[in-house]
């Protein structure tokens, strides 16, 4: 590791990663720290991504595809099953990756490209030099270096500190944390090409619980619920477990994940000077889904892209890489977010019963394009009065 | 004060998402708790596999 980049990235996800690749692929000096021993563990995350979203950042690759999906199933709190599928039966819709084998691809792509990449290092701190932020200390092994550069970019994940650090409050609201476990599990009966949803607040309090298949028999079996909902005796790992036994009782734990995801708006400014942040860190996550992988892909290419348009011009001012927050915000992905955080408020509000009666109203369904906003168009279609409900919201998913 | 049951945390870091003062941090897989921890709570509310709990200072 050098004592200057023109781009430090904190964190070595797909977010760091995306940044990182981008930068150096613009001629600019880059590293990439990770504060765990490998790049990809431990893994926090459902692996579930679409295939659109896959597609637009890198072509898949069988050595970090765990599983193609060619439907997703949602189960009504009333045990009512409705199948979602494309337009064209048997077409991908989507992926479970291999997170441990994706991330080191991305990274090492990231380094391919020209970056440095560092493990077991952490950013203890960040340098401010009268309130401006010039770089991190890095920990490695038990020593401090100063690492300088022009512009530090924060993809340090849900459990970011670096923001917060540099003045900018990054906290979650307790109801807009999903407190959330998995297992992966083997030797379990599934559709092996389908993802399904569990809704209920029996099943998972403002939430979902989840089955995303990985293969042969084997799945990520995970939860998430409201940290709001959450507490002793009733956590998402007692939830989690209670269902395992009751569906899969004879499957086996393989791995055991727990994690929390953001469900909150994203940061209500997400750069600074000589500063930016991204994915998880920036609460970019998607409020209804909870998927953050191409949302970080996503602002880790464009602030590398922003950097380096900055620092080519010599100005790395927040009122100069404001760029990259506009860009994001007015983003297919910055509306998405906004929109579905609206629908998450609202679906987290009605009782079971009211899940059902939606659910009910469509046995099946063949989406013409595979997304949230598809489905949701589709239930308001055959409900016409949940317009009236959702109310400014509607306009939108006209 | 705040106690981290070793034993049953996972080290995901979702405690230290939620913590209004910024006094957790996941080291690698090591939960530090700083001194401006106010025993809130919230971090053991929201815990997945409940392994933080307030105690009362003896």
């Amino acid at each position: 590791m050098k004592s200057k980049y023109d781009v430090l990235i904190i964190g070595g996800g797909p977010g760091g990663a995306l940044a990182g690749k981008t930068a150096a692929e613009k001629g600019l000096s880059a590293c990439i720290v990770e504060k765990r021993q490998a790049i990809g563990t431990p893994v926090r995350c459902a692996e579930g991504i679409g295939r659109e979203a896959l597609h637009e950042f890198i072509e898949p690759d069988p050595r970090w595809i765990s599983a193609e999906m060619h439907s997703a199933g949602i189960v009504a709190p009333d045990g009512f099953f409705m199948k979602l599928e494309s337009d064209m039966a048997g077409s991908k819709v989507g992926y479970v990756l291999d997170r441990k084998f994706f991330d080191r691809e991305l990274v090492w792509k990231a380094a391919e490209a020209g970056a440095d990449v560092a493990v077991k290092s952490r950013a203890a701190a960040p340098i401010m030099e009268n309130g401006v932020l010039k770089g991190a200390k890095i920990e490695y092994c038990g020593k401090v270096n100063d690492v300088r550069a022009d512009v530090v970019i924060a993809a340090d994940g849900v459990e970011s500190k670096f923001s917060k650090w540099c003045g900018i409050d990054t906290t979650v609201p307790v109801g807009e944390i999903m407190s959330s476990v998995q297992y992966v599990m083997a030797d379990i009966e599934i559709d092996e090409h389908s993802t399904i949803f569990y809704l209920g607040n029996d099943v998972a309090p403002e939430g979902y619980l989840w089955i995303f298949p990985k293969g042969h028999r084997t799945a990520n079996v995970g939860i998430g619920i409201s940290g709001k909902k959450s507490g002793e005796g009733h956590r998402a790992k007692d939830y989690l477990d209670r269902f395992v036994k009751k569906t899969f009782p004879n499957g086996k734990t393989i791995e055991y994940i727990p994690g929390g995801v953001s469900v909150c708006r994203p940061l209500d400014c997400t750069v600074a000077d000589n500063f930016l942040i991204i994915g998880d860190a920036a609460r970019v996550v998607d409020p209804l889904t909870g998927g953050g992988i191409y949302n970080a892909m996503y602002t880790g290419k464009l602030a590398a892209e922003v950097a380096a348009d900055c620092i080519s011009k010599g100005d790395t001012s927040k009122k100069a890489l404001m760029a990259y927050d506009k860009t994001w915000r007015a983003s297919k992905m910055g509306k998405a977010i906004e929109r579905n955080y609206h629908i998450k408020e609202y679906l987290i509000r009605q009782p079971d019963a009211k899940l059902n009666e939606i659910i009910h109203s469509v046995s099946k369904m063949n989406l013409k394009e595979f997304s949230t906003i598809s489905l949701i168009k589709e239930i308001i279609r055959v409900n016409p009065k949940l317009m009236l409900e959702l109310g400014a919201l509607a306009a939108s998913l006209r | 004060m705040l106690k981290v049951h070793r034993d049953i945390c996972g080290y995901c870091g979702c405690c230290v998402s939620v913590c209004p003062e910024g006094a957790l941090e996941l080291i690698d897989a090591y939960l530090s708790v700083e001194p401006n921890c106010t025993s809130c709570g919230i971090c053991a509310k929201v815990c997945p596999l409940g392994a933080l709990e307030v105690v009362n200072e003896k």
